[in-house]
């Protein structure tokens, strides 16, 4: 497997207000294989959704590249499709229309009306979603925004899928659904997938490395754990795995032993 | 942290060749009569009010103005003396002699003619401030300052470039109600979501396409706020512009009664002015709920 698919080098990153500059990111190097799901854990504030969107191409790093596939990421595409925290669905189309709208500025030259047709079904069905279709975002509920918001971003077809913690305004119950799906349908596609997670039983169920940031400001790489779990992966076999205990533990160890949020100077 | 969501699920196993017989259930019917009593109830309650209030202002009014030397008729007078104008709106006895219908109609193609620019400028400018922070700073103080200059006050100015009362008034609409498009316009523009406008970089629009796609229907429950309060000024705007260059309409239709003292006439012109604007606020806000389906109620 090539090791190079996607390839963060020195990526740096700081904001300017005024006189102030903000460190955010430094000395970001991360390379990602083909087919691999990559979740990145970090507490609030290090700059994990930052990265995120340097990916994506909706912001520009101060220093160092991304490279996917050996070019380098300067602007947004639909190679790099985004799944976002709150969805984003445009409130004024269907759920197929969400999709819709994706599938034909990126499919608009090499499919016909009926294919794309039958390919916004075919990801709504992945998601199920198609018994939904003619529904606006307002009449389902926050899991099934997010499930379109899914089904939008696997239309396109992206060679990165990028998730900014997709699950993180879901209840317990319609998260673990969805973790299922997303399980399955990365097992079914075999999509390179980079997560942003602030959930440490997520991150370790579905990844096979948790990359593990330090503090912000000036946040970065501190530490890269390999989850060996074979998939597919049921969680109920896992809550007794001596595996899984191990790698849930080395993640809560390095959160909250090592890298705990410095406790505030009262005010 | 996250609870472990699961649990043995003992699942149905579907018997083959068993088939469930299909029982339909229906509501029980309710007698006509009691959904009548409900129906009637709400209404009363609705109505009940405006009509009570409307009444005793009427009597009020009745008592005030009945003593002989009253300046003001009081409303059973009113009624009577304009009996002509109220029964029969759709006379024409030529020249600026025509009933209400005739009236409002004309003043009502005024504003529709002067609205419609107003709208189309107004929200092409509202999209171009707003995307630009170039020139929203350049032109929102102009904006802010020309929107308080009453309607009347472009009339003269308005008149000296057209020397035609037509245009003229059309002019003092549009100039009217332009700004509350423009304003409202522009900051919904600004107020786009940024999810959108990422959503539409990563799926790559082009320039038009977001306008079209995006901006627009993203912006609608703002141009429609922009355009409710236009209307409801060009309507304002047009019965003081009227009064001013003559001519069959509404407005010049007060003052022509004024001028002949027919004070019951502008009493009944007044109570159609207040319905159509009422009607013309009711309908813009129709449209723009028909429109924007559903995007403020997120």
């Amino acid at each position: 497997m090539d090791k190079t698919y996607l390839k963060f080098e020195q990526i740096g990153m700081s904001f300017r207000r005024g006189q102030m500059a903000t460190e955010v990111l430094r000395d970001i190097d991360l390379s990602i294989a083909q087919g691999e799901f990559v979740s990145m854990i970090g507490h609030s504030g290090c700059g994990k959704s930052t990265l995120l969107n340097i990916l994506g191409g909706l912001l520009k790093s101060t220093t160092g590249e991304v490279f996917l596939e050996g070019k380098v990421v300067d602007e947004p595409g639909p190679d790099r499709a985004i799944v976002f925290q709150n969805h984003s669905l445009l409130p004024w189309l269907t759920v197929y229309g969400n999709v819709a709208i994706a599938v034909d500025k990126v499919f608009g030259g090499k499919k016909s009306k009926a294919e794309r047709h039958d390919w916004v079904m075919h990801n709504l069905e992945l998601v199920q979603m198609a018994q939904a279709k003619d529904k606006r975002p307002h009449e389902v509920s926050g899991g099934m925004k997010q499930r379109v918001g899914i089904a939008r971003a696997l239309a396109m077809q992206p060679k990165v899928l990028l998730m900014d913690e997709p699950f993180g305004a879901l209840d317990a119950l319609t998260r673990a659904h969805l973790q299922d799906s997303v399980m399955e349908i990365h097992a079914r596609l075999g999509n390179t997938v980079l997560m942003i997670t602030h959930d440490v039983d997520e991150a370790v169920l579905l990844s096979d490395r948790v990359v593990m940031m330090t503090n912000g400001p000036s946040a970065t790489i501190g530490e890269v754990l390999k989850i060996d779990l074979p998939r597919p992966r049921r969680r109920l076999e896992l809550a007794t795995n001596t595996e899984y205990a191990r790698c849930r533990a080395a993640v809560l160890e390095f959160l909250y032993a090592r890298h705990r949020v410095p406790a505030r100077v009262a005010a | 942290m996250q609870a472990k969501a699961s649990a043995t699920i003992a699942a149905a196993v579907p018997v083959p060749g068993a088939t469930a017989e299909v029982v339909t259930f229906r509501p029980p019917a309710r007698p006509a009569v009691e959904r009548l009593r409900e129906f009637a109830s709400r209404a009363a309650g609705i109505l009940l009010p405006p009509l009570i209030v409307i009444a005793v202002t009427l009597i009020v009014w009745q008592l005030l103005c009945s003593e002989a030397g009253s300046r003001l008729p009081p409303p059973t007078k009113v009624v009577s003396d304009a009996w002509d104008f109220i029964v029969d709106p759709f006379y024409d006895n030529g020249g600026i002699d025509k009933g209400a219908f005739w009236q409002i109609s004309k003043s009502l193609g005024r504003v529709a003619i002067g609205f419609s620019i107003a709208a189309v400028t107004g929200v092409a400018l509202g999209v171009l401030v707003g995307q630009s922070t170039w020139a929203m700073r350049g032109l929102d103080p102009i904006f802010q300052i020309l929107r308080t200059i009453p309607p009347l006050a472009w009339l003269p100015l308005s008149l000296a470039g057209f020397r035609e009362s037509n245009p003229s008034a059309l002019f003092v609409i549009f100039i009217t109600s332009i700004w509350p498009i423009i304003i409202n316009t522009s900051v919904g523009v600004r107020n786009i979501p940024q999810d959108y406008r990422n959503v539409a970089a990563v799926i790559r629009l082009s320039w038009w396409e977001v306008f079209w796609k995006i901006t627009l229907p993203a912006t609608v429950p703002y141009i429609f706020t922009g355009l409710r309060i236009g209307i409801g000024l060009s309507w304002l705007a047009i019965v003081a512009a009227e009064m001013l260059i003559g001519g069959v309409g509404i407005g010049f239709f007060i003052w022509d009664a004024w001028n002949s003292s027919r004070i019951s006439d502008i009493i009944v012109a007044l109570v159609y002015i207040g319905i159509v604007g009422f009607l013309l606020d009711k309908l813009i806000a129709t449209v723009g709920h028909f429109v924007s389906h559903g995007v403020s109620a997120q």
